[in-house]
Formats: structure tokens, sequence, C-alpha cells
């Protein structure tokens, strides 16, 4: 596979949920200083920022990466939080294990993960209980 | 029709105008943060009643053309200056989602 042609880090700040979403602004900000379609800007920024606000929610933060190549947009998460337990229970709309308090602020309706499958053309889990969840997205141009 | 020409048409109170020439195209309502990045298409008035610092973020990601907050809700002033900077119109009205779609309905078809 060629070299990403831009790469983008981030650290998820666990603790602030009112500063979730800066990560994805910053992605949508510089996707469209590449050029990108606004369709497909559209898809990455979505798609990454419910996987930030999974992290938040769930896992007290993590990294973020974003490579962007030739013909396609890659978004690499990783956390080191409790671990999904089933992600196919995960992957249906309307299912969360998301707390009141969350809910109350208009997330937590168990659409985070079918959104990230919707908006994304490849879409891999990879969770360990009790060590952490790592999901690649690819989107291609 | 733009999100300015809207805002005066229902008398919208204008929380912030950070770009009143956005066409707005068609109209999505809701309240679940996620359920409105599944299902809202860009150019969409999105009318909600929550009000917290993330329905900024989601209007930007979701690429909306404007938020109107209905039945009087009011957002504190770090939304307000977060909206301005990342460019999100944000209106405001008393009418309720129903009305507000109702009137929308008749000057958009």
């Amino acid at each position: 596979m060629s070299e990403a042609v831009v790469t983008l880090h981030f650290s998820v700040d666990g603790e602030d949920f009112t500063s979730a979403g800066q990560a994805s602004v910053q992605v949508k900000k510089s996707l469209r200083q590449l050029g990108i379609s606004p369709e497909i800007i559209r898809k990455v920024s979505i798609a990454m920022y419910e996987g930030e606000i999974n992290m938040v929610i769930h896992a007290g933060g993590g990294e973020a990466d974003v490579l962007i190549y030739e013909d396609h947009i890659e978004i690499r998460l990783d956390d080191h939080g409790p671990g999904i337990a089933n992600i196919e229970m995960a992957m249906q709309e309307g299912w969360s294990t998301a707390p009141d308090n969350i809910r109350s602020l208009g997330f937590g309706a168990g659409m985070g993960l079918p959104n990230m499958k919707r908006y994304t053309d490849e879409m891999k889990i990879n969770s360990v209980l009790g060590e952490g969840t790592h999901i690649v997205m690819k989107v291609n141009l | 029709m733009t999100v300015h020409e809207l805002a005066e048409a229902l008398h919208l109170e204008t929380i912030v105008e950070a770009d009143g020439k956005r066409k707005i195209d068609g109209c999505y309502i809701g309240d679940l943060l996620s359920w409105v990045m599944g299902r809202a298409q860009s150019g969409n008035v999105w009318i909600t009643i929550m009000s917290n610092i993330n329905i900024v973020a989601v209007a930007s990601l979701a690429d909306v053309s404007c938020i109107i907050l209905a039945e009087g809700v009011t957002v504190e002033e770090n939304v307000r200056a977060v909206a301005e900077a990342k460019g999100v119109n944000l209106l405001a009205s008393e009418r309720t989602a129903y009305e507000l779609a109702a009137s929308l309905k008749d000057l958009i078809e």
C-alpha cells in the first residue's frame, strides 16, 4: 500500500465532555483545505465524531488518527477502556450502555457505532474486555 | 431560500448569523444527536429543543444550514460563542417544532 499523503493525530480527552468533537471539527477543516468533496468530509467527520464521543462516554478518552491516502481516508481509534462485550449487539441501532447523564445530553441513543458503519465503506472493530477497543474505518475517495 | 430570509419570514430570533446566505434545503427535527447525524441531510434546517454545547459540533459536522431552537429554549453564552467561532447559524423561536415545520413547509414547497 502506498504511503499516506497526510496524517493527523489527536488525543481525545476523556474528562471533558463539552470539548468532545474538537478533533472531528479539526479534521473537517483539514479535509476542506485539501479540497476533499463536502459529501466525503461529512462522512469522515461524522464517523470520527461518533468515535470520539464513544471514547469519551465509555473509555475515558483515547487516541485518534486520520490517514489520508490517494484513494481513501482511514480513521483509526484506539482506547484502553473496558472493551465491548457483545459487538453484534452494539452494532444494532438503539442498543446502548450509556448512563442517564449522557442520555440527557442527547447522546446514548445507540446510534454511534451504526452511524460509523453507515458513513464508512469499511469498518473493523477489535475489542478485548478489560483491555480496550481498536476501530479502523475507511472511506473511499 | 436563504437562512436570513427564513429568519425574517418566520420571525425567528437570530442568536448567531454566521452565514445568512446559506441556502436551506428541507428540514429535520430531533433531539437525539446521533439520530440527527445519521438522518439529517446536508442543508437541512434542524429544529430541536436540545441546547447544550454539543449541538454546535453536530450542526457543523452534519452540515445543516441552521439550527432553530424551538419552544423558547435558550442557550448559554458559551454555546453562542462556539457557534459564532464555528460558523453555525443559530436561530430561536417560542413556537413548537411542529408549528415551525408547518410554516417552513408553506414557505419552501
